[in-house]
């Protein structure tokens, strides 16, 4: 627990904050970038390299830009006249209260605040090469399955919003 | 507080703005996010129990968390091409006004 662990979770907290509270959807888009970098900063310094820079090569190169293009094509950038929150917000909002209390009791009453738990000093020396051999060897099932799911999910997305031929009607 | 309970509070904080995003907002592209945040959340959980527990060279947590980024782009692109669709279908993204299911 230092300085830096501080500074990076607020930026990820406070840009989660505004992804999530921000009207103009556009900028909820960039506030949800800042989030994810957050996060990828997160990791990496938890000294997880390659999952670090797959975060920021997924989400915030394909899944931020993805959020933009459906925002966009969706028009979605005109604020409702309507207010931008849903009929009941103060329901979710205490959804949201109670599950955080939830998690942050089990989180305090349990093990890992127990003395000598998770404060192993020395990070851990994983090389990308270890994380390809552990892909290839002994994950190598996973990691056909995760290139079939994403292979129909590319198909079913461009079929799902391909434009449809106008029906005669 | 050690480092390993830090990282799981700021975990559930995550999760837990993201759950408020996904059921207060209107438009469904912003419920997408908020699902995009959970989801980082629990990749973010994922990583630290790598970190701080016993075995971190068995790439346990590692593995999971990649596989979990991988889900999750899948997820994000067919949801959002739901979203175009239903769009061009219904002329909305106010999911209180996606009320039937009839095409």
């Amino acid at each position: 627990m230092n300085a830096a662990f501080y500074l990076i979770s607020g930026l990820a907290v406070a840009g989660a904050l505004a992804a999530v509270l921000l009207k103009n959807t556009v900028h909820c888009a960039l506030a949800l970038t800042v989030a994810f970098a957050g996060i990828a900063m997160l990791f990496l310094k938890l000294g997880a390299q390659f999952a670090g820079f797959a975060q920021i090569l997924v989400y915030i190169g394909a899944v931020a830009i993805l959020v933009v293009f459906a925002i966009l094509l969706t028009r979605g950038s005109e604020t409702p006249k309507d207010g931008v929150y849903s009929k009941f917000p103060l329901t979710g909002l205490a959804i949201a209260a109670a599950v955080f209390a939830v998690l942050g009791w089990a989180v305090l009453n349990s093990a890992s605040v127990l003395p000598g738990v998770g404060t192993s000093a020395a990070a851990p020396t994983v090389t990308v090469m270890d994380i390809g051999n552990a892909l290839m060897s002994r994950y190598v099932l996973p990691l056909e399955i995760v290139a079939l799911l994403l292979t129909a999910a590319l198909i079913g997305a461009v079929i799902v919003a391909m434009h449809e031929k106008e029906e005669a009607n | 507080m050690n480092p390993l309970t830090g990282y799981l509070l700021v975990a559930a904080l995550l999760f837990a703005i993201g759950l408020a995003g996904a059921l207060t907002r209107r438009n469904a592209i912003l419920v997408l996010i908020g699902i995009e945040l959970m989801l980082n959340a629990a990749n973010l959980n994922l990583i630290a129990f790598w970190r701080y527990g016993p075995h971190p060279e068995a790439l346990t947590g590692m593995m999971f968390a990649i596989f979990s980024i991988a889900v999750a782009a899948a997820e994000a692109a067919v949801g959002l091409g739901l979203v175009i669709s239903i769009h061009r279908h219904a002329h909305t993204t106010d999911l209180d006004a996606m009320n039937r299911m009839k095409g």
